[in-house]
């Protein structure tokens, strides 16, 4: 047996034995996407879309491995331990309806017209749907304005695990006492989100989208499985799955409103109107752009099946854990700590703990990466190419646009990222969601009404977009907001920002359509085909 | 009633059983270890993967992917 299992805490907190684990971990990373590289064909398309070579199981594995960031690992436990039991049906149960009925409904369709028509990108559909270039151009800076607090949980939520991890426990200090004074013996933050960002950009500047694919791969799995790893040897530590319940606070296993403020428990509109923020991947780039280059359409069954069960297998653990930790740790406790002081404090083998670790970095990364890959192509097709035409550049060229447009998206997120450290994880995830949620009356229109015009998506985009700023500016940049005092009549309190900005953005699809000159024959011809 | 039909009531159905109003306060332990606002949403979870099963046996959109994958792509 080790016998680090008997090591007095104090004398754990300061084994780096968990960050040398980590590192080897980052370093196969690295491994396998340096093999991948050598399956690189150096063309753009191939840095661009290798998923039109992935099978159904990569597929799932991308395409859960990038909806599932910090935000189901990390954010679930911080969000059960500080609201209770109800965050499982906030996020977890519905997006098992929703998420796969979006999958169903937008990604087959989609999938069509891609394979018909050769899109990869979402703004090169809504371009053609909507019989205007301009529209690329409004919906480019929105959707990177609403990827830059996805990409930024995943990054502030891999420096608060490490944190949480290396830093002091107890009485005795972190791991590097000498090394990081100021954040008594912790890695910083800041440190980590630079190495993370580092290793993902490495990884995908290498392989490109086959890399990012083969890594999701890996790292979804590597997460599920530590994921439940940790949930076995926590519940253990505990004196088992009934024992670690016994002691949790009463108050978080209901959703009863209860505690200061009403911050424990879950309100009945708030829960209602959480229903909309799954819909938000039905406007992920990321997603549109599997959806478009996918294999075939049967590639699909397997995810839309399989989705709701892993999303089931991580966040039932994740919630019983957050619940345990009301038990363990005070009150005031970051919320973005509480799995990674959970696995800290209860598992004492630093091996273990630095797997466990690993496998939340996995879950961080593997959101990561599929995200910059996106944006650099979009950037270059959508905005570069189109622009200049494709001909005015070589293969090499257009690759390293897209690579530089990735950096300094990395470098904004990162500087983000320092300045927003303080923020909830899983706040901040339902902001980024709810702008994208906003958007999908765009998509449906798109797809399922032959009356929805390009005037009516221009109303939409803005009206949504707007609504979504005025609310997240009113939250302070990211934080839980559901009191509309002095802003809206006191019968909307308790309902999510997205209530009021999907609202704008539908009720503007609909009446602008109305109002304005239809789609031509033939685009409606291409978009609604008859078999 | 066609089997389209039937999954479209089967989600709305879903969609409404989402909002387990019943169980707000309840904090009967499942198992010894599952509150019951858990188990619940958990069995939600597979009743939504079973849901999805027979929406891909019984409403798969044959039609749309065979004009996707029949000829020549019409543009690139």
């Amino acid at each position: 047996m080790n016998p680090e299992n008997f090591m007095p805490f104090n004398l754990l907190a300061t084994s780096t034995t968990p960050v040398v684990v980590i590192a080897i971990y980052l370093g196969l990373l690295l491994g396998l996407a340096m093999m991948s590289k050598l399956l690189f064909r150096g063309t753009s398309t191939d840095y661009f879309v290798a998923s039109r070579s992935i099978g159904p199981f990569m597929l799932l594995m991308s395409v859960f491995g990038t909806t599932m960031t910090a935000f189901a690992l990390v954010g679930s436990t911080g969000k059960a331990f500080e609201r209770g039991v109800g965050t499982y049906g906030l996020m977890a149960s519905s997006s098992g309806l929703i998420h796969a009925a979006c999958f169903f409904l937008i990604g087959i369709k989609l999938w069509s017209f891609g394979k018909k028509y050769g899109y990869v990108t979402q703004i090169q559909f809504f371009r053609d749907r909507f019989e205007s270039k301009a529209i690329g151009y409004l919906l480019f800076p929105i959707l990177v304005l609403l990827v830059i607090p996805y990409l930024l949980i995943g990054v502030i939520g891999a420096g608060k695990t490490i944190m949480g991890v290396t830093g002091p426990k107890g009485k005795a200090p972190g791991m590097f006492p000498e090394l990081f004074e100021s954040t008594n013996g912790a890695v910083p933050g800041e440190l980590t989100g630079l190495i993370i960002c580092l290793v993902v950009l490495c990884y995908i500047f290498a392989g490109g989208s086959r890399a990012a694919a083969w890594a999701n791969t890996f790292q979804t799995i590597v997460f599920m499985v530590m994921g439940l790893l940790a949930f076995y040897l926590i519940s253990d530590k505990l004196g088992g799955l009934g024992a670690a319940i016994a002691q949790a606070n009463d108050a978080h296993l209901v959703r009863d409103v209860s505690g200061e403020d009403g911050k424990i428990g879950v309100p009945k509109l708030m829960f209602l109107t959480y229903m909309l923020i799954p819909l938000s991947v039905g406007m992920f780039p990321h997603l549109f752009q599997h959806w478009l280059t996918a294999r075939s359409a049967k590639s699909f069954r397997l995810t839309v099946i399989a989705h709701p069960i892993c999303i089931m297998i991580v966040w039932v653990p994740c919630v019983l854990i957050g619940l345990w930790a009301t038990g363990k740790l005070p009150e005031g406790t970051s919320g973005g700590a509480v799995l990674a002081k959970m696995v800290g404090i209860l598992v004492k083998d630093p091996i273990v703990v630095g797997l466990v670790t690993a496998g939340i970095l996995a879950a961080i990364m593997s959101s990561l990466d599929s995200q910059f890959l996106c944006l650099g192509t979009m950037f270059t097709n959508d905005v570069v190419l189109d622009k200049y035409g494709r001909d005015r550049f070589t293969d090499k060229q257009i690759i390293l646009i897209a690579r530089l447009f990735v950096v300094s998206i990395v470098i904004i997120t990162y500087v983000f990222s320092i300045v927003l450290f303080e923020k909830s994880i899983f706040d901040l995830a339902v902001w980024s969601f709810s702008g994208f949620a906003s958007l999908t009356p765009l998509v449906f229109a798109a797809l399922y009404w032959k009356g929805a015009t390009k005037a009516g998506a221009f109303a939409s985009i803005i009206c949504a977009t707007v609504v979504w700023l005025f609310f997240f500016k009113e939250s302070g940049w990211g934080g839980e907001y559901t009191d509309y005092t002095g802003v809206l009549p006191a019968a909307f309190n308790g309902m999510m920002p997205v209530t009021f900005s999907f609202g704008a953005g539908l009720v503007a699809m609909i009446v602008v359509s109305l109002v304005t000159s239809k789609p031509a024959e033939s685009t409606v011809n291409k978009f609604f085909p008859k078999f | 009633m066609t089997p389209k039909k039937i999954i479209i009531i089967l989600a709305i159905a879903l969609g409404i059983l989402h909002h387990d109003t019943w169980n707000w306060g309840n904090s009967d332990l499942v198992l010894g270890f599952m509150p019951m606002g858990l188990f619940y949403h958990s069995c939600y979870s597979l009743a939504a993967a079973i849901l999805w099963v027979f929406a891909i046996k019984f409403a798969w959109p044959k039609d749309l992917v065979d004009w996707a994958e029949g000829g020549d792509s019409d543009e690139s």
